[in-house]
């Protein structure tokens, strides 16, 4: 089955959404993340959905869970460029997710999370150093 | 059908001698369809040329008095055209019916002439009456419609017009509202706005309605949702300059808007640039030396 | 109304097609784009229920006219186990399987039209239209 790439930047994690996520893959999606913080010891997640059209109940459900999770694991969770007709829908579908920090955008989300876009730059010369 | 009526019809136009336009364009001005100079001359007399000649085609078809065959499609097509320009143009209602309405006097008088006998006028008047009614209803129904797609694209350009978001500062825009809020109203607004926190990728959006005299229940919903979907995106939203009325009504409704909230534009510009890590200060007063 | 166009719904990759098929017909309508979305929101949520609650079942997908208006009218159809109590069923949050319990009630919002007819033992039809 496909799988959602994750991506460590430094102390977080990068989720790029950019396909039409069935139910068993965003299911698969939510497990990865979690097992991820565990073996990574990351501090934040950031779930980029810019790419995505329409978020339902159950994605947004997903959404929660991760930021849920994430916050038990003492992980900070941001969601990333969510586009407008997608928060107009889901607002009145019923859903706010006031349990997930959000974020314009990926550099937005990092600051949020505390890590500087620099920061990680510093960490990728390291790494490959 | 070859009925007396449906002969006489044919020959009217095909009988003309080329008297028929020129009569038709003296009645048809005197009328007032061609609304005193606007329309041009020889445009008017090329289009009611062209007029004839497709009526004339319709009329030598199977049914001619039937004016929603195939055969009656080039003569609705000038119409379509005559009256979509007019009612883009602001003609009234009348100056456009006459262009159909003013051929029937000529046309009448020429059935008159070549009818033989009382009971073929008859006949031929009901057939005639029936085709020229048939196409000034089309023309009005063309008309109306044009009209009604005017009158909605103003709508539109009005409420752009009346919503600008503007940019305040880097990361900071500003929903300036005035007047009264319809919900449809409201909504496109809203749309507007959320667009503009992606545009200039601003984190802070301050919804001032200092301008809006009252608020129901359901434009206090829509601000309410603005304001969530916003977060969803990552942006704060401000709300500025609620009337003390305002206020009061939204709790006596029970709509407490669960916002942060500002008395006026310049407080809100303050708390926003504030949150953007910038402080505004006076300026030390430089030393004459 | 144009013919309508049928799409069985079995799997959870199913639930995509409704998806991108309601998306084309909306964006050939002339809908906005928050239309769009919100009636290719619906379409998920309701297809999700046909496939999770109703045991699967099949969407019909139908461009419709009426009112001087063209409309896009989605109906789901299952022969599942039926809902017990419709007015139970469409309040927020509750939910007899998994989900939130927003999928009924989140898809009624997000069109201009909603109608769920279900009968126990027999299954459920819910029709929903968004009118341009």
């Amino acid at each position: 089955m496909d799988r959602i790439p994750i991506l460590k930047l430094g102390s977080a994690l990068l989720v790029t959404i950019q396909v039409d996520m069935h139910d068993r893959l965003a299911k698969a999606l939510e497990d990865d993340i979690t097992a991820k913080i565990m073996t990574t010891g990351a501090k934040g997640v950031l779930i980029d959905i810019s790419g995505l059209d329409i978020v339902d109940s159950f994605m947004g459900r997903m959404l929660d869970t991760i930021a849920s999770v994430g916050r038990m694991l003492d992980a900070t969770t941001v969601v990333v460029g969510m586009r407008p007709p997608v928060a107009i829908t889901l607002v009145e579908l019923g859903l706010t997710l006031v349990g997930v920090k959000t974020a314009l955008n990926v550099e937005r989300g990092m600051a949020l999370i505390g890590i500087s876009v620099d920061d990680f730059e510093e960490v990728d010369r390291h790494d490959g150093g | 059908m070859n009925t007396p009526a449906i002969n006489a019809l044919r020959s009217l136009i095909a009988d003309d001698g080329g008297t028929l336009l020129d009569e038709w364009l003296l009645s048809l001005k005197a009328a007032g369809g061609a609304a005193n100079g606007r329309v041009n001359e020889n445009e008017l007399r090329t289009q009611c040329r062209d007029f004839l000649a497709a009526l004339q085609g319709a009329f030598e078809s199977d049914a001619p008095t039937d004016t929603h065959t195939a055969a009656y499609e080039p003569v609705t097509a000038i119409l379509d055209e005559m009256s979509r320009s007019r009612a883009l143009q602001g003609f009234s209602p009348s100056e456009t019916a006459t262009f159909v309405f003013s051929l029937k006097h000529p046309l009448f008088a020429r059935l008159r002439r070549s009818s033989k006998d009382v009971e073929a006028l008859g006949d031929g008047a009901w057939a005639l009456t029936e085709v020229m009614d048939s196409l000034g209803l089309h023309v009005m129904q063309v008309y109306q419609t044009s009209r009604e797609q005017v009158i909605k694209r103003q709508q539109e350009e009005i409420s752009e017009l009346s919503t600008p978001v503007v940019k305040l500062w880097d990361g900071i825009v500003a929903l300036p509202l005035i007047g009264t809020l319809d919900s449809s109203r409201t909504q496109i607004v809203m749309e507007n706005l959320l667009q503009s926190i992606v545009d200039q990728e601003a984190e802070i959006a301050i919804i001032d309605i200092t301008g809006v005299p009252t608020v129901d229940t359901l434009v206090a919903q829509h601000l309410l949702k603005t304001v969530a979907a916003a977060r969803l995106m990552g942006a704060d939203c401000i709300i500025s300059g609620i009337r003390p009325q305002i206020a009061q009504t939204m709790v006596h409704l029970g709509v407490e808007l669960n916002m942060v909230s500002k008395a006026s534009l310049s407080d809100a510009l303050a708390l926003a640039l504030k949150r953007t890590g910038r402080m505004v200060v006076p300026r030390p007063i430089a030393s004459k030396s | 109304m144009t013919g309508g166009e049928t799409i069985p719904i079995r799997e959870s990759s199913d639930v995509i097609r409704v998806r991108a098929e309601v998306r084309r017909l909306a964006i050939g309508l002339g809908l906005g784009v928050v239309d769009q979305t919100k009636i290719v929101t619906a379409a998920s949520e309701l297809a999700r229920n046909t496939l999770v609650y109703g045991g699967g079942g099949h969407a019909v997908l139908e461009v419709v006219e009426g009112k001087g208006r063209r409309g896009l009218r989605l109906s789901f159809e299952d022969h599942g186990p039926g809902i017990l109590d419709i007015g139970q069923a469409m309040i927020d949050g509750y939910s007899s399987g998994r989900g939130l319990g927003l999928g009924l009630s989140g898809a009624k919002r997000l069109s201009s039209e909603f109608e769920i007819t279900s009968v126990v033992g027999e299954g459920t039809r819910v029709v929903i239209t968004r009118w341009n």
